[in-house]
């Protein structure tokens, strides 16, 4: 049993973590992308692409204009302004883990801490490409620190349940945006298969979910598109892709209806999710339309979230 | 009468032994600036081992820490510092074994004193019936809630937490300066500078026997279960009320739940149904036996008190006085921190436990009494000046510290409203070393141990919070104005 108030801040605490080091992994593709040096139209659709998978692209017109190296990473890394952006995340966390300090452990509330000190020491205007490198693998490690202290420290109550939902529920939601803004590449496209151009784009989306090495694990050939959108949404096996994420979501609700003697709409609703990845093969996907897949899932990941804080009177 | 000023009025003779200036001050370690005394024997070696830089560099190594565990501290009015860290100052103060004990007396005592006073004024007035305390200093006092009239609490128990602020001023003598019954802080400095001082000088605790301080919360956690409802559970559920992560002692709040395996409620997750208290949780709302509340009076429940109050819960008045939740403190206990009131707490002791204090008060006039007020204006410049309902270092003057216009600023407040406050000598307060950056001086500090009352007795933790005034003659030693910590050892033997 937990006070809703901290389910609700683990929950979040989780959610702000993977939004910063799934922002971190966007800014890292495009910068990649970028060197590549080719037409200066598609290098700029790279970032503007970045800023489309966070979902805020309105403020972003509104504050910035122009998508270019500079003002995207100003606003996705930096900026005060937006919600989303790593430095933002990153002190929403603090925040969220500071109020249910006692909900944490002492090593998960000093990473986070000292994450949020560290944060003072960038510069946020003006760094070279060195700096914003240096920058992205600090966000990322910090990420990586927190999930680990999260294994190895906490509880295995419903406190954990909570955290580990909301680091699957975003997780699922950034790699569906990624897709959702990528899916035109990953479709087929006629005379224009496998150019220079398409290879940089497929790697460019499996780096921003790192799973470029993976791809190669799994399926021990060339990168094709249908291959690239299987990994990422249906291969149980990629922590990343939005089955596995599911596969998080359904256990971790079940151990809290276990926990709490009783199931709701939240569980029902997951459960009902995760058996579409299990009864779809990548082809009816592609045939259904790849885009409308990926906007339903959008909306059904973002509905569960609502649920499960109704639920538990979040 | 009774209550005149002449009880309250320092002897000559004390006065100036008292006065600043009028000898040096007392140094805990070494009398004459070279003799250690032996309980800081200890301390000594310690520092004879360590060169300048190294004290330097474990000082650093001791901030960051404290900086990575997150023990920070608002001040109020001051804007770019929603987090601040009280300095911890490296060298130990020392209580030698026996000193303890006389202390740990006295002070168990003065929180016994205290409870029967506060049970006596919301309950018989016998004290105020045999006129050792006028009845307009508790009726008028806006700290008296007459709601608590008639209250029946758990063991008779009011102040279940009491801080006790000491003073030294020589080898024999420790002063009560002030009593702190409301909400009293900085029990987790007591057990993080600890915590910080063994990482850093584990070699020191080697083989000398300082007492421990870190079953503070299991103690308190015992008294808090001790006075759970009489119609609660046998496994009482306890939670501690914060006012929120604004609040300038939220690290603390959060320090002694975790300590305690309490939930950190705020206003908002608690609910009042039929006279009983709930919280929100994740499972429906769960009943609520103890609350260790860290929010005054006034903001506890919007429909009694403060009604633009978000910090409360509506109702809980209602569950308190039914019986249904204990409080922790009581309401109401706030009056004991007047320092009106403190002047008769001597008279207090005789009255209801019929002992003799052993703890001292510092001498203080009563600004009420007029003969007090015309010694205290003609001698302003000499004189600690407090409001009697100040806290925090707040609304003081110290005359000898002070500029004259400063002093005659007070003038004008206290011929205006001589009731609100009180004057005292200014003491040569005890001073610890400490270090200073270039090296070790002496400065001067007080001491706050704190007592937990139960119906399993009285139970102070050995030790407490040193304060330590950082500016150099400096007697403030208040965090809120640039005061430090020290780790404050108990010797076992």
């Amino acid at each position: 049993m937990l006070l809703s108030r901290t389910a609700d801040s683990l929950f979040w605490t989780a959610r702000y973590i993977e939004r910063a080091e799934n922002t971190a992994r966007l800014l890292e593709a495009a910068t990649r992308l970028s060197n590549v040096g080719s037409s200066t139209e598609q290098v700029s659709n790279e970032w503007e692409s970045a800023v489309l998978a966070t979902g805020m692209e309105e403020l972003f017109e509104e504050r910035y204009g122009e998508a270019s190296a500079r003002t995207v990473v100003d606003f996705l890394a930096f900026s005060e302004a937006n919600p989303s952006s790593i430095r933002s995340c990153l002190e929403a966390a603090r925040a969220n883990a500071r109020s249910v300090r006692t909900a944490i452990t002492i090593e998960m509330w000093e990473t986070i801490n000292a994450a949020w000190l560290e944060l003072k020491r960038y510069r946020t205007f003006g760094q070279s490409r060195g700096e914003l490198m240096e920058f992205l693998r600090f966000v990322k490690q910090v990420a990586l620190s927190i999930d680990g202290i999260a294994n190895r420290t906490m509880l295995r109550t419903d406190g954990f349940s909570f955290f580990q939902l909301g680091s699957a529920i975003e997780r699922a939601d950034n790699t569906a945006r990624i897709l959702d803004v990528k899916y035109h590449v990953l479709l087929p496209a006629g005379d224009r298969v496998g150019g220079g151009l398409d290879y940089f784009q497929w790697t460019s989306i499996l780096r921003s979910v790192s799973a470029l090495t993976a791809y190669h694990w799994v399926y021990r050939e060339s990168l094709k598109p249908w291959l690239i959108a299987d990994l990422l949404i249906l291969n149980e096996k990629m922590p990343r892709s939005l089955a596995s994420c599911y596969g998080n979501v359904t256990r971790h609700l079940d151990s809290l209806s276990k926990t709490y003697g009783r199931q709701g709409k939240a569980q029902r609703m997951a459960r009902s999710i995760h058996s579409e990845f299990r009864n779809r093969d990548i082809d009816t996907i592609f045939h259904t339309g790849l885009h409308e897949f990926v906007e339903d899932f959008i909306g059904k990941n973002n509905k569960l979230g609502g649920t499960i804080a109704e639920q538990y009177l979040f | 009468m009774l209550h005149s000023h002449m009880l309250a009025t320092p002897s000559a003779n004390l006065q100036a032994q008292l006065i600043w200036g009028a000898m040096t001050a007392f140094d805990e370690m070494s009398v004459d600036g070279s003799q250690c005394r032996t309980p800081y024997d200890l301390v000594r070696t310690w520092l004879d081992s360590l060169d300048p830089e190294a004290l330097k560099r474990q000082s650093a190594e001791a901030e960051m820490l404290f900086r990575r565990i997150g023990i920070t501290f608002a001040v109020y009015g001051e804007a770019d510092a929603e987090e601040r860290l009280i300095p911890f100052d490296l060298i130990p103060r020392i209580i030698a074994h026996d000193e303890w004990l006389q202390l740990e007396k006295g002070l168990t005592q003065r929180v016994n004193t205290l409870n029967a006073f506060l049970a006596d004024i919301y309950g018989p007035r016998e004290c105020i019936k045999a006129g050792v305390i006028p009845a307009d200093l508790i009726d008028q006092n806006p700290q008296y809630r007459p709601e608590m009239i008639g209250a029946k609490l758990p063991g008779d128990i009011w102040v279940n937490i009491a801080g006790i602020d000491i003073v030294r001023v020589d080898a024999d003598n420790f002063y009560v300066l002030e009593d702190n019954a409301r909400t009293p802080s900085g029990v987790s400095y007591m057990m993080e500078n600890r915590e910080v001082m063994m990482r850093i000088a584990p070699e020191v605790f080697y083989d000398h026997a300082v007492e421990p301080v870190d079953n503070y919360g299991d103690e308190l956690l015992q008294a808090l279960q001790s006075v759970a409802p009489a119609n609660a559970r046998k496994d009482p559920t306890c939670a501690l009320l914060t006012p929120g992560p604004f609040n300038s002692a939220y690290y603390e709040h959060s320090f002694l739940a975790d300590k305690l395996g309490v939930e950190l409620v705020e206003g908002r997750d608690l609910f009042v149904r039929d006279a009983v208290l709930y919280m929100r949780t994740t499972l429906g709302p769960q009943r609520v036996d103890v609350i260790y509340r860290r929010i005054d009076d006034d903001f506890i429940d919007p429909l009694v008190f403060n009604a633009d109050s978000m910090l409360g819960v509506p109702g809980l008045m209602t569950a308190y006085l039914a019986g249904n939740v204990t409080l922790a403190n009581a309401v109401g206990t706030g009056i004991s921190d007047d320092k009106a009131i403190y002047t008769y707490m001597p008279e207090l002791t005789k009255f209801f436990l019929g002992e003799e204090p052993m703890l001292k008060n510092v001498p203080t006039w009563r600004c009420r009494e007029p003969e007090a007020l015309s010694y205290v204006l003609d001698n302003l410049a000499d004189l600690v000046v407090k409001e009697v309902a100040g806290s925090g270092g707040y609304g003081m003057l110290v005359g000898p510290k002070s500029t004259k216009d400063e002093v005659e600023i007070f003038r004008a407040k206290l011929k205006a409203n001589p009731d609100d406050f009180i004057a005292q000598p200014t003491l040569a307060l005890s001073t610890c070393p400490t270090f200073i950056g270039e090296g070790v001086a002496p400065r001067h500090v007080d001491l706050r141990p704190f007592v937990l009352s139960g119906t399993n007795g009285v139970n102070i933790i050995p030790g407490g919070l040193t304060r330590v005034a950082l500016k150099e003659g400096s007697l403030v030693v208040n965090s809120s104005q640039g005061g430090g910590t020290k780790d404050t050892w108990v010797l076992a033997r």
